[in-house]
């Protein structure tokens, strides 16, 4: 599981927990998120744009 | 005057103190302000005080802006989360929510209690209507918030209004597209706003919608599901609206009709004027560059910023959609409204007068310099625009 955040707001979309209320379950992982995702905090910033975080110790 | 500080190791300690933080009183308080109209028709009896809000509002403010003028000021970079930290500036968005709803129903209740003529009808219902649009501004800044209590504020207070898909349209609709001709909030070079207004209002609820419905298909809900956060919103319309109704009889629909128009209509204006003409550049594999600060007009004037929470500085509300109206900055040589939003509106309403101010004003900007292909214009009318500009038009 890994952590992406959003260059300009700084949303950071967790694959552990995904997103509720944009609809992404838990454990959804990034790369599994539509091409069309933008940041659900501040949408002006696209899925290519969000910068890996830290992955976890946990495999996927 | 609270002083705000952050220790630098480069530049040592930084004080900033907040001119405006007691001022934003301004923006909580103005929704209350159409309930002097109520009080001046009750003391004198003259129905033609019910005006004097709205005649305030499109007289004295563009006035105050043009004497007080423009505040240039930011705050330090380094003292904004601070900034946004502090509750205070989030309590008095709450605080304008309630306000709404007094107004609206100080509106309803005079309506319905006292006899007035088809003017005074006709006036207060343009005048609360244009308050609840005011809302739409209270709820636009509360609905860029990600906490849940700023968004189910958001929810009620577009509720006065009926207007409970701006926020999804606003944020996931109009911030991602903004400044594109794909846009049915970015007005184009030579559109009218009554033109624009046909475009943006069914384009707005229709984007939302498709916008929503999508959203609760990934979590695997019908678009009559519960979870529909639009339906959330209407459902308070419906309720308030339809129970006024049968309370009050038919004589309150024309009024809940106009007021729920002119709500809608004063976003509209807003949206008009903050992006006209403005256009993003289409990168090579077709999705457009990021929104700059360029593509918004920004007006500082400091009046009408006061009672709008900051709305006029558009262009870093449009390049960072989620920093909060306290620390919103004025960039140098972004576009620039000539007067702030009341003003602006109001050259807009006559549209010879918007083509003539802003027209030329779009194509001397610095990064467009008179070449339409970097103008978001309206098909068909290049050549009408080349041929009037002539002088301003580079080939």
């Amino acid at each position: 599981m890994a952590k992406y955040q959003c260059p300009d707001c700084g949303y950071i979309y967790d694959e552990a927990t995904g997103n509720e209320h944009e609809g992404y379950e838990p454990g959804t992982r990034f790369e599994d998120l539509s091409d069309d995702f933008a940041c659900p905090a501040c949408f002006v910033r696209d899925k290519e744009d969000f910068a890996l975080l830290e992955k976890s110790s946990l495999k996927k | 005057m609270k002083t705000v500080t952050f220790d630098s190791p480069a530049q040592g300690t930084i004080s900033y103190v907040d001119k405006k933080r007691g001022l934003w009183w301004m923006s909580a308080l103005y929704p209350l302000f159409p309930i002097t109209g109520l009080v001046l028709h009750g003391l004198t009896g003259i129905e033609l005080m019910l005006l004097v809000p709205m005649a305030a509002a499109y007289i004295f403010v563009p006035l105050f802006d043009y004497l007080l003028g423009e505040d240039l000021s930011n705050p330090p970079e380094e003292v904004v989360a601070q900034l946004e930290q502090d509750r205070y500036y989030s309590r008095l968005l709450y605080l304008a929510v309630p306000l709404h709803f007094i107004t609206f129903f100080a509106a309803v209740y005079w309506i319905v209690t006292q006899d007035l003529s088809m003017a005074g009808y006709l006036i207060l219902a343009v005048g609360t209507g244009m308050t609840s649009g005011l809302g739409i501004n209270t709820g636009h800044e509360l609905g860029h918030k990600t906490d849940p209590l700023s968004r189910l504020m958001a929810k009620i207070v577009l509720a006065v209004p009926g207007y409970g898909h701006f926020c999804l349209e606003h944020n996931a609709g109009h911030h991602r597209h903004v400044a594109t001709p794909e846009d049915s909030a970015s007005s184009k070079m030579g559109e009218n706003i009554y033109a624009f207004a046909l475009r943006e209002i069914p384009g707005g609820f229709k984007r939302a919608w498709q916008l929503e419905k999508v959203r609760l298909q990934r979590k695997g809900k019908s678009m009559w599901s519960p979870s529909n956060e639009l339906l959330q919103s209407y459902a308070i319309t419906a309720i308030i609206q339809i129970s006024l109704l049968i309370a009050s009889g038919w004589m309150l629909l024309p009024f809940l009709i106009i007021h729920n128009f002119l709500a809608w209509w004063q976003l509209t204006s807003a949206n008009y004027i903050e992006h006209y003409g403005l256009l993003r550049e289409k990168k090579a594999n077709g999705s457009y560059e990021r929104c700059q600060p360029h593509h918004s007009w920004n007006s500082n004037h400091v009046f009408s910023n006061l009672l709008l929470y900051h709305l006029e500085r558009h262009s870093d509300h449009h390049a960072h959609p989620t920093r909060h109206y306290q620390s919103l900055r004025n960039f140098d040589d972004v576009p620039a409204l000539p007067n702030g939003y009341f003003g602006a509106y109001l050259m807009a309403y006559c549209p010879p007068i918007w083509f003539a101010v802003m027209n030329p004003r779009l194509l001397k900007l610095q990064h467009i310099q008179g070449d339409l292909s970097k103008v978001n214009i309206l098909p068909g009318k290049r050549e009408a625009m080349e041929q009037k500009y002539a002088s301003l038009v580079v080939a």
